[in-house]
């Protein structure tokens, strides 16, 4: 396995240096992408995202709860991700290793900071609020499963409906309300091979990343950055990929309506 | 006495912060290398409020073993806050979902400057403890674990230090401390290899528009020679001490 990683590792590297991609695309293009919302009628929401051959889905449940203590009036947000061990050969069964808290931390960040969720609308009463649970589950691991998680639990937050609540009891087959969403929020994922910096890396090209950076735009704003690798970044790299980020996000926001 | 507050304080008052610093002014910062007796090297952080211990064992044996790498040591990292390190209430120890993406990202910055190939099969194991925090704990980790591993002896081509800049009243501020970390809009931590600026370790949350992530950025680049001063005068201490009890 190793050896296999260490010979396409080279091949990549290799095709980069004469400016190539392992799917012949442009440096900053991403691969055929597509988004596909209400997939589950079980959930209150959900959506698939096929980025490439990578494929996620994401599931929204809606639960009754009580708020944190620090934010009374606010209903509760929380992401989980899981790499399912049918995604990869490399994905092991068991609890979430920081791969997967990683991934969920940053999606959960770009929503969260963004308010791209408005929590205050999930205020019931004193200490009874709506808890929304973004689960997000990869399927299929071809690369960059950031920005598909990123992508497939923002549909899948567009696409959910509140149950109806009855005193302290959710009726989940009346959904009537949509959940209040103000920001469509999308990350952009580079990847560092050598000195070039390309978008969207798929698993081969990841397998020859020496660093990593994800931004999380809205239309105006950056809300999110998540550096990952070992290699670094120049502060020049940065800012261009920031604008490139802001162009490039307007395209998978337009994926979104 | 600090007072837990609900309400968001004033963070910006005629130009002045909560602690009475300026916009671009660090919190006092002390750095002790060489703090603890058995392991390979060691540091002690203050930094405003943060209490911060770092130490760093091996190149050894690594542990579990199917982890060691036949071309180069492997770094592990620990970062924890301890459960009575905040004003809240009594924290539950051990890892959870924040500190083991930081720990994660605090590894592959040492990844990039420490010459492990020239210890293959081994295990460098970083620990970082935080015994009291005050904001920006990731960074003053960053900041103890680099002297940590030089007193170590670990060879490095670089002596990484970080620093968090943030939003408070639609500025951008260096150094957020605890009630900042928590009111203020935004919060971007870096950690900078200062010999040549490439940037190690990159996280934001918050608003910033374009031009405020490069002033943010820029206000961080200006602190970064003066956290390493810093950090080169603690080793420099430490061994002149040492030198002269050994003669």
């Amino acid at each position: 396995m190793e050896i296999l990683d260490e010979i396409k590792k080279d091949y990549v590297s290799d095709l980069i240096k004469k400016n190539k991609r392992v799917s012949e695309r442009g440096f900053f293009e991403y691969r055929p992408c597509t988004v596909e919302k209400g997939i589950f009628d079980s959930a209150e929401g959900s959506a698939r995202v096929k980025l490439g051959k990578t494929q996620v889905v994401a599931g929204v449940k809606i639960e009754l709860g009580t708020p944190f203590k620090d934010r009374p009036e606010e209903g509760v947000l929380s992401t989980t991700a899981e790499l399912l061990p049918l995604a990869s050969p490399t994905f092991e069964p068991g609890p979430p290793d920081e791969g997967a808290i990683e991934l969920a931390r940053i999606v959960d960040r770009g929503i969260r900071s963004s308010n791209a969720i408005d929590l205050t609308s999930l205020f019931l009463e004193q200490d009874k609020v709506l808890m929304v649970f973004v689960d997000i589950y990869v399927l299929d691991h071809d690369g960059n499963l950031i920005d598909a998680s990123a992508l497939a639990a923002m549909a899948a937050l567009l696409d959910t409906k509140l149950p109806k609540v009855e005193g302290d009891q959710l009726i989940r087959t009346e959904r009537t309300e949509k959940l209040k969403v103000t920001q469509k929020v999308v990350t952009c994922t580079f990847s560092k091979i050598n000195s070039s910096i390309l978008l969207d890396p798929e698993l081969d090209e990841e397998k020859a990343t020496s660093a990593r950076l994800t931004i999380a735009t809205t239309p105006e704003h950056v809300c999110a950055i998540q550096k990952g690798g070992r290699g670094s970044f120049t502060k020049e790299e940065l800012f261009n990929l920031v604008d490139i980020s802001f162009e490039k996000g307007n395209e998978l926001r337009k994926l979104l309506e | 006495m600090m007072v837990v507050q609900m309400e968001k304080p004033k963070l910006l008052i005629d130009g002045k912060r909560v602690d009475g610093r300026a916009l671009d002014e660090l919190r006092p910062l002390k750095i002790q290398a060489g703090v603890l007796n058995k392991a390979d090297g060691s540091a002690y952080v203050e930094w405003g409020n943060n209490r911060i211990l770092a130490a760093v064992y091996g190149p050894r044996e690594c542990v579990p073993r199917h982890d060691a790498n036949p071309y180069r040591a492997v770094i592990h990292c620990r970062y924890l806050m301890a459960p009575f390190s905040t004003l809240d209430e009594h924290g539950r120890s051990g890892p959870n979902r924040r500190s083991i993406e930081i720990s994660k990202v605090i590894k592959e910055v040492f990844e990039n400057v420490v010459f492990a190939e020239r210890f293959p099969k081994t295990a460098i194991d970083i620990f970082i403890e935080v015994l009291q925090a005050d904001g920006g704990t990731r960074c003053a980790g960053i900041t103890a674990a680099a002297v940590a591993l030089a007193d170590a002896g670990i060879p490095m081509k670089d002596l990484p230090c970080a620093v968090a800049v943030g939003k408070i009243e639609n500025q951008v501020a260096l150094d957020f401390g605890k009630l900042e970390d928590n009111y203020g809009d935004g919060d971007m931590p870096i950690a900078v290899a200062p010999r040549n600026n490439e940037i190690l370790l990159l996280q934001m949350d918050g608003m910033f528009t374009k031009d405020e992530l490069r002033k943010a950025v820029e206000l961080a680049l200006t602190a970064i020679p003066k956290i390493n001063a810093l950090q080169v005068d603690a080793l420099k201490k430490h061994y002149a001490m040492k030198k002269e009890i050994e003669g």
